[in-house]
């Protein structure tokens, strides 16, 4: 056993932990906020923007750092845009949240 | 920034996009839960930009990207959230195929050597295969959600099917991974050919994957390309030993999947029959026997009548009302019935909207107060003990056809709206719903029909009542 451990290996046990942790939070969420989960999860999935950002900045500009910047600024929308619309949907949520409350 | 310090707050982000998911388990927590997504995602980029060379193209990428959507997320219309998120699954597809070029281009970019080893090469052929399918079939998607069938005909919402479609599909993948298999094993000279055309047909794939698919079962396809995103942010960091990406992309992928199951459950449909398609169009035709069936029908003034006599109303909201924009009149209906004593609540079928959970939000725009807003296993048992029933633009969802066996919906979970004492049903015509079938709840006996636009229906109601 003095073989170093391949990378895939330990990429392959984040990955099957991750989803394992996945599936338990997801069936925890209620189906009322079933829409913001997916406007939520298409914003963290645009954290493949890092990815993006190390293509665009290798110090050349050439075709590869270009498409970089291209993908940065495509999966820039989601990052932006889906916090915010999920914030916004959200927000409708507690609106009546407060009113009722306060009744 | 060392290696080590860079891992580590990526991992800080990880354990935040959890939490951004588990705060969705109550409206009261799932802001904060937000915030926390908020705050991981700007210390994964942050972290990124630090150790990146040159920062200024993507800066500016950024601010363009994040600008335009800034602006599309306030802009855009709740009944449009199907389109939105369609969209958005299209350019996280989009852009794991374009950084996976990008490390096929120059791998040293990002610390993976050169010529590419063979386990980064069979992750790229994943990520990038996932990614262009589903980029393709997110577009098809997105056209068909909105509308698009008559400008160009692939975003038709009727299924395209044609003969041999899934011996087609079927060569088109084969085809798809020998390239994919030559991509892996070739040398660095000979990598671009196999690449480009592994890439290309999984485009192909991704349009002929979701053109079949009828406008009915959008609800699984959202469903299925939120998880397809994911597997393809998971696929990019396997190709990059990212574990923050692996993470975040295996909780989207986890969580399409999940919601995927529960469409497909609640439209009694198997996720095979809905991945092969056919759904949702043409076929359903199946007519009774014939025989003039006779409903009775009122006016909005009846329905004013006996709602407001009633104790007890439960209201089943179905897209036609979205569609009829007519949640806000509901809305004012319903507050003026709770003004006379009577005890409203809504009942909301999974498949309600057009996409999970999208009846709920739409609702919660009008203002509807969520307390009163239950989820079909919470309500189903007390239809019972209720004195009208009010379906709104909803039909399949409420068709008792589901308990008798034998018909072509038998088995789907419905909202027991006949088990109510009165039945009260707004549609527009008494044109058969998605399925293509007759509902028996529009004959019997205790149920009133009234035809009409829900919005100008349910105003004239709202008038009636004093």
């Amino acid at each position: 056993m003095t073989e170093a451990l391949d990378p895939t290996v330990t990429n392959l046990t984040v990955f099957v932990l991750a989803v394992v942790v996945g599936y338990h939070v997801v069936w925890g969420v209620t189906p009322a906020l079933h829409t913001p989960l997916m406007s939520v999860t298409n914003a963290i999935s645009s954290v493949i923007i890092v990815g993006a950002i190390l293509a665009s900045g290798p110090g050349t500009t050439d075709f590869g750092a270009l498409l970089g910047a291209l993908a940065v600024g495509l999966v820039a929308i989601n990052t932006f845009g889906g916090f915010l619309v999920t914030e916004r949907m959200l927000e409708m949520f507690r609106k009546k949240d407060r009113k009722q409350t306060g009744k | 920034m060392s290696a080590n310090q860079v891992a580590l707050s990526y991992l800080v982000a990880s354990v935040l996009f959890i939490l951004a998911l588990k705060g969705l388990s109550h409206p009261d927590s799932a802001r904060r839960g937000n915030r926390f997504g908020i705050i991981g995602m700007a210390l994964a980029v942050l972290t990124t930009l630090a150790v990146t060379g040159r920062i200024d193209l993507a800066i500016g990428a950024m601010a363009i990207g994040g600008a335009i959507g800034a602006l599309v997320a306030k802009r855009v219309e709740m009944t449009q959230m199907p389109e939105l998120v369609a969209a958005m699954h299209s350019l996280v597809g989009l852009a794991a195929v374009l950084i996976a070029i990008a490390v096929v281009n120059n791998p040293g970019a990002f610390g993976i050597p050169n010529p590419i080893p063979f386990g980064n090469r069979i992750e790229l052929f994943i990520g990038t295969f996932v990614g262009a399918i589903t980029f393709s079939g997110s577009v098809i998607a997105f056209g068909k959600l909105a509308g698009l069938g008559k400008q160009f005909r692939l975003f038709s919402s009727a299924p395209i099917v044609f003969r041999g479609q899934h011996m087609v599909n079927l060569a088109l993948a084969l085809v798809m991974v020998g390239a994919g298999i030559a991509f892996v094993v070739s040398g660095d000279a000979g990598k671009w050919p196999p690449f480009g055309l592994m890439t290309a047909i999984a485009f192909v794939l991704g349009v002929l994957i979701i053109i079949p698919i009828g406008g009915a079962d959008m609800p699984v396809v959202i469903s299925m390309l939120n998880s397809y995103s994911g597997w393809a942010a998971s696929g990019i960091g396997f190709s990059l030993e990212n574990s923050m990406l692996i993470i975040a992309g295996s909780l989207v992928g986890s969580s399409g999947a999940i919601l995927s199951y529960i469409m497909c459950r609640a439209m009694n449909r198997s996720f095979f029959s809905v991945i092969l398609g056919g759904f949702g169009g043409a076929e359903g035709a199946t007519a009774d026997s014939g025989e003039q069936k006779t409903v009775k029908s009122g006016s909005a003034e009846d329905v004013a009548f006996l709602l407001s006599n009633a104790e007890s109303v439960i209201i089943v909201p179905g897209y036609g009302l979205a569609v009829a924009r007519a949640q806000h009149a509901v809305k004012e209906m319903a507050q003026k019935l709770i003004a006379r004593g009577v005890t409203v609540r809504y009942a909301i079928h999974p498949v309600a909207g057009r996409m999970p959970g999208h009846m709920n939000v739409l609702l919660a725009e009008a203002e509807v107060p969520y307390e009163q807003v239950l989820e079909m296993e919470d309500i189903n048992s007390d239809f019972g003990n209720t004195d009208v029933a009010f379906v709104l633009g909803a039909n399949d969802v409420v068709n008792p056809l589901a308990e008798t066996p034998g018909s072509a919906i038998y088995g789907m979970p419905i909202l027991e709206a006949h088990k109510a004492r009165t039945v009260l049903v707004n549609k527009r015509s008494m044109a058969a719903g998605y399925a293509g079938l007759d509902n028996p709840l529009f004959y019997m006996d205790k149920t009133m029909m009234v035809f009409g636009d829900a919005k100008k229906v349910v105003e004239d109601i709202v008038k009636a009542i004093e």
